[in-house]
């Protein structure tokens, strides 16, 4: 057999139907669904007389809409647009008979951390989402990517896609992180190396001893922003740390079939003489904590570094930079650590998992806020909120002055009511600093848990290794 | 879905890079339940002013390009979120093609899958569409997918490649949905099999 990336093998084992020209139907294991995406999906159901074809696979939950603050099973606390697209969602979920986590469900949260957190995320499957960021579940070392509405419609009526294979990309993460150096580290860096489109029509695998020494939680980070660079997926093959997170979740397999799943689970590498369509080395050594400076993730440097000017790039990047420049308020050559920051959030599906409030409770331990500032914690799920309660983050970052916020997307996009105003200037631990993303003219620097923790302890961007 | 036929449109220059899906459609927006309207606001915080006035220096907002059914983008066109608001804006404001270096992938999937047309052409052809475009209305390309042609207001004529499969469904409408469920029986056989190798999914 000629050798094999786990791209290929995880493939291999989904193709329902393979048309002459190369076209593929994907049969797909897992679909989760939110409430912005999949209303017009539904309704095409209706419209066309159809059911959902596997109910069973098919994970239903509101978080981009939804508020963050008490009372929220309160309708009336939502605007009513919100109100309707959540609404739909309740009524989808139950007339066509899927799995559903209300927001009265202490699980319910945002829907790339329930799937892993229940076990409906697991190893080797293909994975859904009409959401960009389905990307993360790749950390099991699931093919997992995001889709539009018309797919979400093509998946809820048929359990497979319309796909064409992508080609293979190789990250590779060497050595260890130095203290102080996280997984969005990592992943800005690598994100600031290959550019914004640097992964299209690649699925990414991410390996190298630094990526393996990551947590489950590092992982998913990891994943999370493989779109960020363009790749449609992002892969880790799958290990012990993998296994231990696994077991034991709710939908999980146990007994003999764990035994089963774990024998296949355990042949899910990249084969040694495996072929790549392209390969980034990078040295952990050589990765400092990052932030990005304009409206672009793929604008990341070093904390120490200085704000670069438009003549330091080349092609259409020197007209992007001057707008970034001008949108963003900064002058070349200023220091970043001297940019004062006068919002903090700290949260979404790339940063919003125990851990990453654990690092950010570590940096603002017996320490405040800046007077003025405005910073939240916003978890990922009800149950990584009661766990952060339970070990007494919750109490460390109400003490410090942050708010405390009930689960969901939140500021990481805006559309519920945590929003930046005109000018506002965030540290954020969500994954796009797009133009507008976090509030109209909003201004946001992308960085770590524990630096967005720092930044809100100093009211500026801050090495969180001088802290 | 409505099939894709050869037209004659105004063509649009957006040269900056990296044009996001928070620019074509901001999130606002995307707390409908339906899929039309959503024309008005396209672009939506690049050609609305806080107000809700017309930015006047925005190209869409021209008198020379209100009616642009052709877009000619700068790299990577439409990356960030998978919102499909993204092209039903385009389309419902009438944009039919979008011609760019590259495009990010969900986004030029999520094309098709609406009747319209994302076209990946080298560098120097995007640069002559590019300054055809700024030509302004007198400068209506002609679209033709059956032959793959693209010509310009010069007569200039570009060849472009296009999946043979998905130019297939837009030259004739074809919803995606009836057509893999004449393949029932393949993903029904799959299940049967995938059930006893890997009973735990």
């Amino acid at each position: 057999m000629s050798p094999k990336t786990l791209y290929d093998k995880i493939w291999d084992a989904h193709v329902a139907h393979e048309a002459e020209d190369g076209t593929c139907l994907l049969y797909i294991d897992r679909h989760l669904v939110h409430e912005v995406t999949s209303p017009q999906a539904f309704e095409g159901l209706r419209m066309a007389g159809r059911k959902v074809h596997a109910p069973d696979k098919t994970i239903a939950v509101p978080d981009h809409n939804v508020p963050t603050t008490a009372g929220r099973d309160d309708p009336e606390q939502m605007p009513e647009d919100s109100r309707i697209q959540v609404a739909a969602l309740d009524t989808n979920a139950r007339e066509f008979g899927v799995h559903y986590y209300p927001v009265s469900d202490i699980r319910q949260g945002i829907v790339h951390i329930v799937g892993p957190e229940n076990g409906w995320t697991l190893p080797g499957m293909t994975v859904v989402c009409g959401d960009s960021h389905t990307a993360t579940h790749g950390a099991f070392g699931s093919l997992a990517h995001g889709i539009g509405t018309s797919e979400v419609e093509h998946v809820l009526a048929t359990q497979t896609l319309i796909q064409k294979k992508s080609k293979n990309m190789k990250v590779e993460i060497t050595g260890t992180l130095a203290p102080g150096v996280t997984a969005k580290d990592v992943v800005l860096t690598i994100i600031g190396e290959t550019g914004t489109g640097g992964g299209t029509g690649y699925v990414i695998e991410y390996c190298g001893e630094a990526i393996r020494n990551l947590s489950m939680e590092g992982r998913m980070t990891i994943c999370n922003m493989a779109i960020e660079g363009g790749a449609r997926a992002g892969l880790i093959a799958p290990d012990e740390t993998t296994f231990d997170y696994v077991k034991g979740r709710t939908h999980a397999p146990k007994g003999a079939q764990w035994e089963a799943a774990v024998n296949w689970w355990k042949t899910l590498y990249s084969d040694d003489d495996a072929h790549w369509d392209k390969v980034v080395t990078i040295r952990g050594e050589d990765i400092a904590p990052t932030v990005t400076w304009g409206t672009s993730p793929e604008d990341a440097l070093p904390i120490t570094a200085t704000v670069p000017a438009p003549e330091d790039f080349s092609g259409g990047k020197v007209e992007a930079a001057k707008r970034a420049l001008d949108y963003m308020g900064l002058t070349p050559g200023m220091k970043l650590t001297d940019i004062e920051i006068d919002t903090v959030f700290i949260g979404s599906c790339t940063n919003g998992r125990i851990e990453d409030l654990r690092a950010a409770a570590e940096v603002v331990k017996g320490k405040k806020i800046k007077d003025g500032m405005r910073a939240m914690v916003v978890p990922g799920s009800g149950l990584v909120r009661a766990q952060a309660e339970e070990e007494g983050l919750a109490e460390i970052f109400t003490s410090a002055g942050f708010e405390w916020r009930l689960a969901g997307c939140s500021m990481c996009l805006a559309m519920n009511p945590d929003q930046l105003s005109e000018g506002e200037r965030c540290a954020s631990t969500s994954n796009r600093n797009f133009e507008g993303r976090q509030g109209f003219k909003g201004r946001t620097h992308l960085v770590s848990p524990a630096m967005a923790a720092a930044a809100a302890v100093t009211g500026k961007l801050t090495d969180v290794r001088e802290l | 879905m409505n099939k894709f036929e050869t037209f004659t449109g105004i063509a649009a220059p957006m040269p900056l890079v990296n044009i996001d899906t928070d620019m074509i459609i901001p999130k606002q927006f995307l707390k409908t339940i339906k899929r039309s309207g959503l024309g008005v606001h396209a672009f939506d915080e690049m050609r609305y002013d806080r107000q809700g006035n017309e930015v006047p220096d925005f190209v869409l907002n021209k008198p020379q390009y209100r009616d642009t059914s052709i877009l000619i983008a700068g790299d990577n066109f439409g990356c960030g979120s998978s919102r499909e608001h993204a092209p039903w804006a385009l389309a419902d404001f009438g944009i039919k093609v979008v011609v760019s270096t590259s495009f990010a992938d969900i986004f030029f999937n999520n094309c098709f899958k609406n009747g319209m047309l994302p076209i990946v052409l080298p560098q120097e052809q995007v640069d002559l569409l590019m300054s055809d475009a700024e030509k302004g209305e007198n400068a209506r390309m002609t679209v033709d997918l059956e032959t793959q042609q693209i010509t310009t207001s010069d007569g200039e004529v570009i060849t472009f490649d296009v999946d043979p499969f998905r130019k297939h469904c837009l030259l004739n409408g074809l919803d995606d949905i009836g057509l893999t469920l004449e393949k029932a029986d393949s993903i029904q056989s799959f299940e049967a099999k995938a059930a006893q190798e890997r009973p735990w999914v």
